[in-house]
């Protein structure tokens, strides 16, 4: 197996009204092509900034991200970025149609998408919604719009961020499939936030727990849920189960 | 105009004082204010333009110009507190502004080149792009606000930071002409303009005071269009770092 994704020693603070607030603390980790690794954590805990630090949406303050063995700093972000795609929470889009955002990423380089019958279908949507505004499409829709246009750029790596929480138990669960879908077959490795512990432990690979800036522990997914080493790990665990 | 009658028309500030005390809107204190600061304002400008004029010298006419430059990228330059050298961009856009429309009017001899002409003129091509630096920013600063995650979204696509910006810089721009251009669009049918007022009551021919207004009509369009393109040109590379994140926080 390749390293895809790679974190070493990475730490990000950010400045808030004067303040300054550490992110993230001295962050390693690899992710294997091909994989899925979810991530979990309390909010505000830096999942986010985690997959911003891989196309360059943040730069590292210390430490490096390295994609495909070359660090973030050092690409062409435009090829980076394109490499390295993201699914925000809320889906946004842009004014205008469907077939308006899901070309998007072709416009920008100048580009006409020749073939969007075939990104609509395999993300569920019809011919029959290119011509809607896309802002008036339901939430699972939307999202649904949001991947198809990430994969107009055809990633190689796939950063979800919470791209299921805002929706319902049934479009969560169709967009859940369209994602293991997109991993199989085009072998995309995915890093996937999610505040959903059932999800993580349906979906990943391995799973990353993020408490507090700190990557408290990263192991094969169904050891992390059954047999967690750290103590942190059991407590969160715990926490959360008792919630349910 | 005879002093007592100029005394007499501060009659008006009297009476809106009592209108806003009687209502209690609370804008009594800034009416007189106000108002005799206008008067200080326009009684130094008349005395220095007396002056000015009196010279031979053209260095008297440009120090007077750049000290209305100046003036206005100080004002305007408040809206954007926090953007990187900001004081000068937007005084190269309103001395770029100026430069050019001066230019045409006096290289086609429009209007001729005397200090009279020049100042009058300039004056309002410097106000003017003031108030239109000034409805930029502030329009800008909004949009941003409101379609940051727009920014983010074309930057994550891997769209150029020009392209990520664009959309909101052409709002900005509509925007803030769009005061101007409504103002044009009634002139003569509901006001008239001051300046044309100010010639008729002095006694020009009214034909001749539209014809110079025109000429201003249509130097004040031109030149609000430029402002607004020029400064949203010198404005957006630094809204963004080296690694083509939008960085807005210090505004």
């Amino acid at each position: 197996m390749t390293t895809e994704v790679e974190f070493i020693n990475v730490s990000k603070t950010y400045l808030n009204r004067q303040e300054v607030v550490h992110v993230l603390k001295g962050v390693s980790g690899e992710v294997e092509k091909g994989s899925i690794v979810t991530i979990i954590g309390p909010s505000g805990s830096g999942k986010s900034t985690i997959l911003s630090l891989c196309n360059l949406l943040l730069t590292p303050d210390e430490g490096e991200v390295r994609i495909q063995g070359k660090d973030v700093r050092n690409w062409d972000i435009q090829k980076l970025r394109r490499r390295v795609g993201i699914a925000f929470q809320g889906a946004p889009m842009l004014t205008g149609t469907v077939l308006d955002n899901l070309s998007l990423p072709l416009r920008l380089q100048g580009r006409t998408l020749e073939n969007p019958k075939k990104y609509m279908e395999f993300v569920g949507l019809t011919e029959d919604h290119l011509s809607r505004q896309a802002k008036e499409l339901s939430g699972g829709q939307r999202q649904r719009l949001s991947l198809a246009r990430t994969l107009v750029n055809d990633p190689a790596i796939l950063l979800l961020d919470e791209v299921t929480s805002a929706l319902d138990s049934l479009s969560a669960h169709e967009v859940e499939e369209l994602i293991l879908r997109i991993n199989r077959e085009q072998n995309t490795t995915i890093l996937w936030v999610t505040h959903d512990q059932s999800q993580a432990e349906r979906v990943g690979d391995q799973t990353w727990l993020v408490i507090d800036g700190r990557v408290v522990e990263a192991a094969p997914t169904k050891q992390f849920f059954v047999k967690p080493k750290e103590e942190q790990t059991k407590q969160f665990l715990e926490l959360r189960r008792g919630y349910k | 105009m005879s002093l007592i009658a100029l005394l007499c028309s501060f009659g008006f500030v009297i009476f809106s004082f009592f209108l806003s005390q009687a209502f209690k809107l609370g804008l009594g204190r800034d009416l007189i204010i106000t108002s005799i600061r206008a008067t200080i304002q326009l009684l130094i400008v008349g005395y220095i333009l007396n002056t000015v004029f009196g010279f031979e010298n053209p260095l008297a006419m440009i120090l007077m110009l750049l000290v209305m430059v100046f003036v206005a990228t100080k004002n305007a330059a408040k809206r954007g507190k926090g953007l990187p050298r900001i004081f000068w961009k937007i005084f190269l856009t309103i001395s770029i502004v100026e430069i050019i429309t001066q230019g045409f009017l006096l290289g086609l001899q429009i209007v001729p080149a005397t200090p009279q002409y020049i100042i009058s003129i300039s004056g309002m091509i410097i106000g003017n792009s003031m108030v239109i630096a000034n409805l930029f920013l502030n329009r800008l600063k909004a949009e941003l606000e409101m379609r940051k995650e727009e920014v983010v979204l074309v930057l994550s696509l891997g769209g150029s930071v020009k392209q990520s910006i664009y959309p909101i810089l052409k709002q900005s721009i509509r925007s803030s002409l769009i005061p101007t251009i409504e103002g044009q669009r009634t002139i003569g049918l509901v006001q008239l303009p001051g300046m044309m007022t100010g010639q008729i009551i002095a006694g020009a021919d009214p034909v001749q005071a539209i014809r110079l207004q025109l000429l201003i009509v249509f130097m004040i369009l031109f030149a609000a269009v430029l402002t607004a393109i020029i400064l949203a040109f010198l404005i957006y590379p630094k809204l963004f770092n080296k690694d083509q994140q939008l960085d807005i926080s210090a505004w």
